[in-house]
């Protein structure tokens, strides 16, 4: 049997599996528009996809996840809840010649459900789990929602919290803003100046100064975010407190029930979360109830926060032991993406895929 | 024979050709002016072809020239992970050129990086979509912003004239490659604090993937012994 047959049937065995956990199998088009691909994941998505033209509907790419048609299929005529599977080749594009490959299989499960959100988190957990049991992998999961909360109950303006989750995928980033945020780093030299300058006069006045304007950034634009520089450069730095809090939870890594007994004791501290700690806890019941055991489960609260930026709440992947492999399964929690693609509605969705082509490696048939 | 790949116009050949006279070794088109082939002199073994510099990072790529001259910023952006492609043989102290961002002037609130990004979020939440940014340097553009964590932008396309791209609303800011300046001033731009994406210059080049035979190799190690460079491995 060729390799590629062996990875199919693998992949075949998964998906009559999901199909076996009531999931509807669904279809997705390989040639996917690029605008909303580019819009939902930015630029960063051109670096890994293949982009191609059709001389009618413009700059396409092949598919590069699933994520983006199934959502869009349940949205536009899907059952409510609903449960789906879906098997087929993805395609990424690699820089660099090493083991990830550019072509491969991926075999995914997602659930739509706004009943008890928890419970379905622990229900593609553990079905992930036993279906990769035989496999030993290292399990990791993380929670990026717990981050959210955290950050939207910090006492400072909404300016900078909108600053800090918009980059919350990524980490050098959001250390950075929250180091200046806080005052752990001073204030860069380049930000000065030009806070100096702009204390100078209006700003209509300065851009009226500063030449000839070209563009489509008006100097509405200009004035408004010349003012809100100005007004971010009043507000008071986080307290030192908090922002302790805040980075003692970026850097938490524990077992899940132990990390559980921490954010009890910082939420006193910063009851913001006290509403996502409550479902992390609910989370670990379900997933007890389901045969995990959470007291040596491994969480870390920062784990997804450098994955394709949609993931919002819980997070999990797969790995084998050889750190060069991708993880074999990957997946999360990603209500925000729903309501994006739904124009309006949405749903809570939670999902993950499994690569059978890394299943059938470590099982030694390929 | 070894074949070496030489920008076929304009200042990039004659500074090539200079570059390599001056250390005896004369490089020289033949037929008339317009026709693109040439002859090298003073070393036995070398062929010259004569090839536009934008096209010698993918000659370099297939091996189809063994050595090649070109700016190092089209083999950065050309190449997926270059060092594994060719090798820099030496910088030949021409064609410097910065590859930056720049912004249109009037934007006053705007000087970092940092800025950008900012702007770039609001930008977005006011005009529907992402802020534009010209360049035909796709990768190294791309690159370099994915590393400082610059989001809701796109790149869009420019081939040339990059710096009119903004005045006629086709994108909010450029990166493209400048020396003096000029250019953007006289279309009201201005380049960002922190934003040195590269700095370019004429390099040459060894192709890892050419057909290295041991005439090749050794005619290669009297190239290098007469340029007064180290002995490379191909």
């Amino acid at each position: 049997m060729t390799n590629k047959a062996a990875i199919r049937q693998e992949a075949e065995t998964l998906f009559a599996a999901f199909r076996h956990a009531g999931a509807q199998p669904v279809e997705a088009d390989i040639l996917q528009p690029s605008e909303t691909l580019l819009d939902l994941y930015g630029e960063d998505i051109r670096a890994r996809a293949y982009v191609t033209a059709d001389p009618l509907r413009g700059e396409m790419m092949l598919r590069p996840d699933f994520t983006l048609p199934v959502v869009q299929a349940h949205m536009a005529h899907g059952a409510d809840p609903a449960r789906y599977c879906y098997m087929g080749e993805v395609f990424r594009k690699q820089d660099t010649p090493g083991p990830r490959a550019s072509e491969y299989l991926q075999v995914g499960f997602e659930l739509f459900d706004r009943a008890a959100p928890e419970q379905a988190d622990a229900q593609v957990f553990a079905l992930f789990s036993r279906l990769l049991a035989p496999l030993s992998l290292r399990a990791a999961t993380g929670d990026i929602g717990i981050l959210m909360a955290a950050v939207r109950g910090l006492s400072t303006s909404d300016r900078r919290k909108a600053a800090l989750l918009r980059h919350i995928w990524r980490p050098n980033r959001f250390r950075a803003l929250l180091d200046r945020f806080s005052g752990r780093a001073p204030l860069p030299a380049a930000r000065a100046a030009l806070l100096e300058h702009l204390q100078q006069d209006t700003p209509e006045a300065l851009i009226t100064a500063a030449g000839t304007h070209v563009g489509l950034r008006s100097p509405a634009d200009i004035a408004a975010r010349a003012r809100a520089l100005i007004d971010d450069a009043a507000t008071a730095p986080i307290a030192a407190p908090e922002a302790a809090l805040l980075y003692d939870l970026l850097s938490l890594q524990a077992p899940a029930r132990a990390a559980l007994g921490h954010l009890r004791g910082i939420t006193p501290m910063l009851p913001a979360i006290a509403p996502a700690v409550n479902r992390f806890a609910t989370r670990l019941d379900a997933l007890d109830a389901l045969g995990i055991d959470t007291a040596t489960l491994p969480f870390e609260a920062s784990h997804g926060r450098t994955s394709l930026e949609y993931y919002d709440g819980f997070v999990f992947s797969f790995h084998a032991a050889d750190p060069a492999l991708p993880p074999v399964a990957s997946g999360g929690r990603y209500d925000a993406l729903t309501a994006v693609l739904g124009q309006g509605r949405s749903i809570p969705a939670v999902g993950g895929v499994i690569r059978p082509g890394l299943v059938a490696r470590l099982k030694g048939v390929i | 024979m070894l074949k070496i790949g030489v920008p076929s116009k304009g200042r990039l050949m004659e500074k090539t050709f200079d570059w390599f006279g001056s250390r005896g070794i004369t490089m020289r088109q033949t037929g008339n002016d317009r026709e693109y082939s040439g002859a090298v002199e003073g070393i036995d073994g070398i062929e010259l072809v004569l090839l536009s510099a934008g096209e010698i990072p993918r000659e370099l790529s297939a091996g189809r020239i063994h050595l090649g001259v070109t700016g190092s910023d089209l083999v950065r952006d050309k190449l997926a992970d270059w060092p594994a492609q060719v090798t820099e043989l030496s910088p030949l102290g021409f064609g410097h050129a910065d590859l930056i961002i720049a912004v249109p002037v009037t934007w006053i609130d705007v000087d970092t990086l940092d800025d950008l990004d900012a702007a770039a979020a609001a930008f977005r939440a006011a005009h529907g979509h992402r802020l534009r940014i010209a360049t035909k340097y796709h990768r190294l553009v791309r690159d370099f912003l994915t590393r400082h964590g610059v989001a809701d932008y796109q790149l869009v396309d420019s081939q040339g004239a990059t710096e009119g791209t903004v005045k006629n609303l086709t994108a909010e800011a450029i990166a493209d490659i400048t020396s003096t300046g000029e250019t953007l001033r006289a279309n009201h731009l201005k380049v960002l604090s922190d934003a040195l994406i590269h700095q370019s210059q004429a390099m040459l080049y060894l192709a890892r993937s050419a057909d290295w035979s041991q005439q090749t190799r050794d005619t290669l190690a009297a190239l290098t012994t007469r340029l007064g460079l180290p002995a490379p491995t191909p």
